[in-house]
């Protein structure tokens, strides 16, 4: 559907580099990146506004990359809507039609049906200045489907909405979505591209570090900008050490201090890197168990504080590890800030990221 | 806020001595001036002839040129190039340069010996001595203002908008129509009262390219050298009263039909 190859931008101070992403029909794809990372540029690239170095565009077997901006037949929503504050919102949704050459009549009938699916028939009378966030957002997503756009581009659509909108708009790019628009939706949240993208791409300084389905990219960080970026805590600088030189294992150590280390599955690597753990791997309990888990550390909890899946736990075991328990287990096993605890978890559940 | 101190006192004596100045000079002419006198000026059809000349060829100025001026200040917003900065230079050297001079070198350029007169001449139209020629001196003195206040106006138009417009299938000419110049329409209205006014106050430019037919400000000028101040002042008085009322009108014609910027 839609294809980038090889794209560079260059800004001057700044610039996208070989950037390939591929988009299917129909699909949600989330490019992740934290602010400058260049997110709203590649947007901006594709929709034509900004001219690439190099590289190429395709739309379908169609190539767009010096296409015009009024002729590509996609949309962008921006991240702070751009709505035509001299327009109401009704003249807002018809923008595009109207550019089309629609007549009057037909105009107002899509207007309402678009008004309807977007649940803002009320305020088609309305002007932007005076409606909230997340009706703003409505009202962008209606004038720019209006146009009835190949691919929609969205500029991190839920930066800036409340808890509640969020969930909103959330719901309603899905349907959008589920009604068979294509998707490209930037955002530097990460619960985003968790909750709406079937794929996702990293982009960390202009360039694409990782591209996958949201399960390759989130449980096998490649990179380690990628494993710091997606959440994961658990996330510490580590030296291997090969197993023949260490006298009390057969297996791979990862120094993390010089008083903590951790026995991992064998590597070929020696060396510099990053170690990742999940926070959902760690087994918390107040003695120390017999089981199949090769790390084991006493530790003091640090902090306990509700978060999306549960409790998580910090636990002091030389560094801090970050475990998540349900609310359950934290009532039945009776833990408190500063109880003397034990941590495991298996040496396969740890993941090395050379650098 | 409340202000305690010195400084604030000094700061009102300083600003009032200013208001003063600008204000005396006129009040005492409005209180010179006997309403008998003003109402046999109102009745003297030269003046009124004079006023009303001096209101449509200010109109017409403004109004033809704007065709060209309000393009030029987004092009000048819009568009790097080189020599931008010289360009910018050139449209603000009407308002540094003496009006009679500007007057001259109008004067040299539309003659009937100079081409763009023998021109004009050749399709019946003459620049010298008539309202076209008043007209012209009237734009040359005051285009900086509605140029200005318009590139003000495109400045405080976001960009994206505009690309926003595009990517909604708008064509750029569309975009400019419907986007730009609505939301940059306060400060062209602004900018078209301004050059309006500074061209129906235009004297110097303005006398030497047509002595006649007399706008206002020459017909001040010429009672005052042919009878003195007390023939003059009737006429300055009413000139301004009914540039007072066009103004007025103007405003309230315009007012809340421009739209707030993003």
């Amino acid at each position: 559907m839609l294809k980038i190859e090889r794209l560079t931008v260059d800004m001057g101070e700044f610039s996208l580099q070989d950037i390939d992403l591929q988009v299917g029909k129909g699909d949600y794809f989330v490019v992740l990146g934290v602010s400058g990372a260049g997110k709203s540029l590649l947007l901006e690239t594709i929709a034509g506004i900004v001219k690439p170095a190099s590289g190429n565009i395709y739309l379908g077997d169609e190539e767009i990359t010096h296409k015009k901006i009024q002729s590509r037949g996609i949309g962008l929503v921006y991240q702070d809507h751009a709505l035509f504050p001299h327009l109401s919102v009704a003249e807002n949704i018809a923008y595009p039609l109207k550019s089309r050459g629609l007549r009057r009549k037909a105009a107002d009938q899509v207007t309402r049906d678009l008004a309807q699916r977007m649940s803002i028939q009320q305020l088609l009378h309305r002007k932007p200045g005076s409606l909230s966030g997340g009706e703003q957002q409505r009202v962008a997503l209606a004038r720019t489907l209006a146009l009835n756009p190949s691919v929609l581009l969205l500029d991190e659509p839920l930066a800036s909405l409340d808890v509640q909108m969020k969930k909103d708009i959330r719901r309603l790019l899905r349907r959008i979505n589920q009604d068979g628009m294509t998707i490209l939706h930037v955002t530097h949240d990460y619960e985003e591209a968790i909750t709406l993208g079937n794929n996702v791409a990293v982009l960390n300084e202009g360039k694409i570090i990782q591209t996958g389905s949201i399960a390759e990219v989130f449980q096998h960080p490649r990179h380690a900008f990628t494993a710091s970026f997606t959440g994961i805590k658990n996330f510490y600088s580590a030296r291997l050490i090969p197993p023949e030189t260490v006298a009390e294992s057969d297996m791979t150590r990862a120094l993390i201090s010089p008083e903590v280390s951790f026995f991992l599955q064998d590597q070929d690597f020696q060396g510099n890197g990053f170690i990742v753990l999940s926070a959902e791997d760690i087994i918390i309990s107040h003695s120390r168990q017999d089981s199949s888990a090769r790390n084991n550390f006493p530790g003091t909890i640090l902090e306990i504080s509700p978060g999306m899946k549960g409790y998580e736990i910090t636990v002091d075991i030389g560094v801090p590890v970050h475990a998540v328990i349900t609310r359950s287990a934290l009532s039945s096993l009776h833990l408190l800030e500063g109880n003397e605890i034990w941590v495991s978890f298996k040496a396969s559940a740890l993941r090395f990221i050379a650098v | 806020m409340k202000t305690t101190g010195l400084f604030p006192l000094i700061l009102i004596f300083l600003g009032g001595l200013v208001l003063l100045f600008i204000i005396s000079p006129l009040l005492g002419m409005f209180l010179k001036t006997s309403p008998n006198a003003l109402f046999e000026t109102s009745q003297d059809p030269e003046v009124i002839r004079s006023i009303w000349l001096t209101l449509w060829t200010s109109m017409a100025a403004t109004l033809v040129f704007a065709i060209g001026a309000i393009p030029l200040a987004y092009l000048l917003v819009r568009k790097k190039f080189r020599l931008k900065q010289l360009v910018l230079g050139i449209i603000n050297l009407p308002v540094v340069i003496p009006h009679s001079a500007a007057g001259i070198a109008i004067l040299g350029f539309v003659s009937r010996n100079t081409l763009v007169g023998r021109a004009a001449s050749l399709t019946g139209f003459d620049f010298v001595s008539t309202p076209a020629g008043i007209a012209l001196a009237m734009a040359f003195v005051s285009l900086p203002f509605l140029i200005n206040s318009a590139m003000d106006g495109f400045s405080g138009v976001p960009v994206r908008l505009e690309n926003a417009g595009l990517n909604l299938g708008a064509s750029p000419s569309r975009v400019f129509v419907t986007v730009s110049l609505p939301l940059a329409w306060r400060n062209i209205v602004t900018g078209l009262i301004l050059m309006f006014a500074r061209g129906m106050s235009e004297f110097g430019a303005v006398v030497i390219v047509a002595y006649h037919p007399m706008i206002t400000p020459v017909l001040i000028f010429e009672r005052f050298g042919a009878f003195g101040l007390t023939y003059a002042r009737p006429v300055a008085v009413l000139f301004i009263l009914v540039s007072l009322a066009v103004f007025i009108i103007l405003r309230l014609l315009t007012k809340d039909k421009s739209h707030a910027k993003d």
